[in-house]
């Protein structure tokens, strides 16, 4: 099916790509100790939101594959967020 | 499909595979997402007792596995490009790497909870019985979602042994492959969930 050649990314790749991923691991435990109050949160998740889309488009390899998987990928995120909004839209007016 | 000439009479679909693998990581992105909202919601309405439930957690342990898991996730995909250069032996290698870092996560995960339960810090637990009703949720999150967690982990370290026996017996190599690369998807998956687990249980206070 896969009309040309898989794309094959070298071992270099994925050993700065886990760099990436261990700084930003680091950076977010460092961050914990500032006691930054509700910041807090917001912080972690944009960190940990990072790492899921490195871990997405070059360990799973959204970037070379079909554009499809992209598509429903953010798809299924944008569904998520939604619940989450629209459940906390209910919550904060308790 | 037909310009492969080679394979014409084996009925082979990898795209077809990887979709199917697709489809599946969104179902389970929705399950731990549902998770991920409960713990929201439940946070949102016990903000203290989530915060000293986290503190009871070993920050130490929770940044040893993720690394280990982001590790693991390298290894596999580095797997995953030596069976497609044809470097068999490589891809035995980073497989097997992969394979003992999803066993030493469990072992840290045996120690961590064992540590908890020790102390009667487990669902229905007495020491955590006399705690507040949002501690009670807290832990009872803590050990839903990271033991569905641990069960995949466990799935992932069955496929990792069949794969591992598959390229050996040159079943999976440079041209049909797809077996381990839905295996590295599916990892990759797991290790996607601990990314969010890690901060929400862990580090955030």
């Amino acid at each position: 099916m896969s009309q040309e050649k898989p794309h094959i990314s070298s071992y270099r790749s994925h050993v700065f790509v886990l760099a990436a991923l261990i700084v930003l691991t680091g950076i977010s435990v460092a961050v914990t100790t500032l006691e930054l109050g509700r910041l807090d949160t917001l912080v972690a998740m944009l960190i940990a939101g990072a790492k899921a889309g490195i871990v997405l488009v070059w360990f799973m390899h959204l970037k070379f594959d079909n554009k499809l998987y992209t598509i429903f990928t953010v798809l299924v995120i944008v569904v998520f967020l939604l619940v989450l909004y629209v459940t906390f839209f209910d919550y904060s007016y308790r | 499909m037909e310009k492969n000439a080679e394979h014409t009479h084996v009925h082979r679909d990898d795209e077809g595979d990887k979709l199917g693998m697709w489809l599946f990581i969104f179902t389970e992105l929705l399950l731990f997402g549902m998770l991920f909202l409960v713990y929201a919601v439940y946070r949102y309405r016990n903000p203290v007792a989530f915060q000293l439930g986290g503190e009871e957690l070993d920050v130490f342990l929770g940044t040893l596995n993720t690394v280990l898991l982001l590790v693991s996730s390298a290894t596999v995909a580095m797997s995953i490009s030596a069976i497609q250069k044809g470097l068999k032996k490589h891809a035995l290698v980073f497989l097997g790497i992969t394979l003992l870092i999803a066993v030493v996560f469990l072992v840290n995960k045996y120690f961590e909870w064992g540590a908890k339960i020790e102390y009667g810090f487990y669902p229905g637990g007495e020491a955590l019985l006399e705690l507040g009703h949002g501690t009670i949720l807290f832990f009872g999150l803590y050990y839903v979602m990271t033991g569905i967690h641990a069960l995949h982990i466990l799935i992932g370290i069955g496929l990792f042994i069949y794969v591992f026996q598959q390229i050996r017996a040159d079943k999976i190599h440079s041209t049909d492959y797809i077996w381990l690369e839905n295996t590295g998807l599916y990892w990759h998956l797991v290790d996607l969930i601990w990314i969010f687990l890690f901060p929400l249980f862990y580090l955030i206070h």
